[in-house]
């Protein structure tokens, strides 16, 4: 049973144009069964957060190819990718690396 | 081979892919640091020896090509995206010795707030800075499509390079301090122009122009290409002979494969190499084409780097929207699977050689391509024939029916003769006779010419007039016959597809007696092979011939003498 998790969920390089412009959200993930890990974050931004066009943030069970995750200012695939365990007040940070020039 | 969409599933123990680097390892350069960062394939860096990696690559690219020098004015186009953001920061970190300017492009879109987050980091940077709309390529000067002969700056490699640099220092010193201070002034200036928004008038006939555009394909080279018109115009106006753009290795891949699917196969070392000579006295080069997106925006948000986001005409738009998105879509998902994709492509594109390497350059430049100003890779001429016929959609029941494009059938007059022409077609045919391959597909998304930019039309005007009498010479293009062991073999291509290189026609007067391949009078195959080294092979042998039939082709020619009947094909030659 893993407690709930108060994380900081972040958006950049465009992304936030999917999440109606907001950047910084402060999030409190329930308590569930399984421990959190960033697959099921992924689950859980799908269904609460993103407001359109999902198809251009996640891929599968991951991210669009493009995006690029920083868990706490660190690339996540030194952290295990999707299954890296979330802690409390971690900072998941996702850029889109598609826009812009 | 991969395909997109297919799932590779995990990759096979101790097979392809490197073991994945995890927290516990340590910095692959100092050995000490915690590795915050993974690029390349398994390579993890600390943050100082990645900050100090991304400098120096910096440095490096810009050291390596020993084309910018010290004191020499650089436009840095900045689009407020990242990787023109992380630019102007480097140029900042590095601090050249030499002054520079920020050019910026803005499109329709929350104007004003966009324009002042870039005023602010502008103001920040302390260099002279122009912000340019792009509704003000509607009152560009037809100048900007002309190439200058190139400056005479100090050229040089190797031990030379030092010593050029040396001479073009004493000039600039000779020239005056005074202007030496006024250059390397860090005090911010404001933009030249005093107007910075653009007339309602203006912005209404931008979107009228992209709105008549069909595909979004269409619209992203018109939009790249008024851009790079625009950025010329403001570096030939304010004296910058450099312009550094921020395209990073993974859009140049992107723009590679791209590019060779808009038939633009023939300009790729212009489009993704370090250096774009192609506007004569402007030199554009791409200091960030060895750092991955990846890398960048790590580093801006390491580094706190401001940039501006601004939406693009492709901004949410579904994968299959346009080719450059599908390409992308493409390239990125198998980088995902196989991490060396993006560099094996860009590394391809380092190899590609801009001039051909037997003295072809001796012989006078061809016309250049009226929107891309690359040389031409189409026979002008072919527009009177079956693939302009194709292009500018004439229709005539006494029109003989068109073969294959790049096929000459009898007098090419056909297209023109027999049948009154409309202005509008008329100028339409005159501008697309004036573009490349590539410019002539895109431009057959857009319905009517009349939206273009006026200099555009203007130049295409003036130009019609210059080069029509020069078509049959040097300049537009030549008959040649060519000798049966360098044509493909087998029958012609039946059903050319659209995009592909180009073609080399086949004249009726000048035949190659080809053993054991007949050929129909007046009706030659079409033929797909490239034009640069046949040109160099027949070169060698004949030399140029001019087409005394090209007299009776165009109904506006000036008749020329039937010239001399040519080099006698001789199949067994070269």
């Amino acid at each position: 049973m893993a407690a709930p998790l108060s994380v900081e969920v972040e958006f950049g390089g465009g992304a936030e144009l999917l999440f109606d412009g907001v950047k910084k959200h402060q999030v409190t993930l329930p308590g569930q069964e399984e421990p959190w890990d960033v697959r099921n974050l992924l689950a859980w931004i799908k269904k609460n957060l993103l407001k359109e066009r999902p198809e251009l943030f996640l891929h599968g069970d991951s991210v669009r190819p493009g995006i690029l995750v920083l868990i706490n200012d660190a690339d996540w695939e030194l952290l295990g990718e999707l299954d890296y365990q979330l802690q409390d007040q971690d900072s998941i940070l996702f850029i889109s690396t598609l826009h812009g020039g | 081979m991969c395909e997109v969409g297919e799932d590779y599933g995990e990759p096979s123990p101790g097979g392809l892919q490197p073991p994945r680097p995890g927290r516990e390892q340590k910095c692959v350069k100092c050995k000490e640091g915690l590795p915050v960062v993974v690029i390349r394939a398994g390579d993890a860096f600390c943050r100082d020896c990645f900050k100090a990696l991304y400098v120096h690559k910096f440095r490096a690219v810009l050291g390596k090509s020993r084309l910018i020098f010290p004191g020499e004015k650089v436009l840095l186009a900045w689009s407020g995206g990242p990787s023109s953001s992380s630019m102007l920061w480097q140029v900042l970190q590095v601090r050249l010795r030499r002054p520079q300017g920020a050019a910026c492009g803005q499109s329709a879109t929350d104007r004003a707030k966009t324009l002042a987050e870039m005023k602010q980091v502008l103001r920040a940077l302390g260099f002279p800075w122009h912000i340019v709309a792009l509704e003000e390529v509607f009152g560009l000067p037809p100048t900007v499509l002309r190439r200058p002969a190139p400056a005479p700056g100090p050229v040089g490699t190797g031990p030379a390079y030092k010593a050029a640099v040396d001479h073009f220092l004493q000039q600039r010193c000779a020239l005056g301090a005074g202007r030496e201070e006024q250059l390397s002034h860090p005090g911010p200036r404001e933009p030249q122009s005093p107007a910075v928004l653009p007339t309602a008038t203006q912005t209404e006939a931008l979107c009228r122009l992209f709105g008549s555009v069909k595909t979004l394909t269409a619209k992203e080279e018109l939009l790249q290409t008024l851009r790079t018109h625009l950025i010329l115009h403001v570096a030939r106006t304010h004296g910058y002979s450099k312009v550094m753009t921020g395209d990073t290795c993974t859009r140049l891949a992107i723009k590679l494969m791209t590019s060779l699917a808009l038939g633009r196969g023939a300009f790729l070392a212009w489009d993704t190499g370090f250096a774009d000579e192609r506007h004569g006295d402007v030199v554009v080069v791409r200091p960030m084409r060895e750092h991955t997106l990846k890398e960048v925006a790590f580093y801006n948000r390491l580094c706190a780097v401001p940039s501006v986001f601004t939406p693009a005409v492709d901004t949410k738009a579904p994968e299959k929207a346009s080719i450059h998105r599908l390409m992308e879509a493409f390239l990125l998902r198998l980088q995902a699977q196989f991490p060396s994709t993006v560099s094996t492509v860009y590394r391809t594109s380092e190899k590609l050689l801009k001039a051909p390497r037997d003295g072809f350059a001796a012989g006078p430049p061809g016309p250049r391509c009226l929107l891309c100003m690359c040389v031409l890779d189409v026979d002008s001429a072919d527009s009177a024939t079956a693939f302009g016929a194709q292009t500018t959609s004439h229709g005539s029941p006494t029109q003989p029916p068109v073969p294959e494009a790049g096929a000459a059938r009898g007098p090419c007059c056909c297209a023109w003769m027999g049948r009154p022409h409309s202005h509008r077609e008329d100028a339409r045919a005159r501008v697309i006779e004036q573009l490349c391959y590539g410019c002539r597909v895109n431009l057959k998304d857009l319905p009517s010419l009349d939206c273009l930019p006026p200099y555009i039309l203007a130049e295409a005007q003036l130009r019609s007039q210059r080069y029509l009498p020069t078509l049959g010479g040097l300049g537009g293009g030549f008959w040649v016959s060519i000798p049966t062991h360098l044509l493909p073999p087998g029958p012609g291509p039946s059903g050319r597809p659209r995009r592909t290189w180009t073609a080399m026609r086949r004249p009726g007067w000048v035949r190659a007696e080809p053993t054991g391949r007949q050929e129909p009078a007046g009706a030659p195959s079409p033929v797909c092979i490239n034009k640069n080294i046949l040109i160099r092979k027949l070169q060698s042998t004949w030399g140029r011939s001019a087409d005394p039939r090209r007299a009776g082709g165009h109904g506006f020619l000036p008749q020329q003498h039937a010239g001399p009947a040519g080099p006698t094909p001789s199949p067994a030659s070269t």
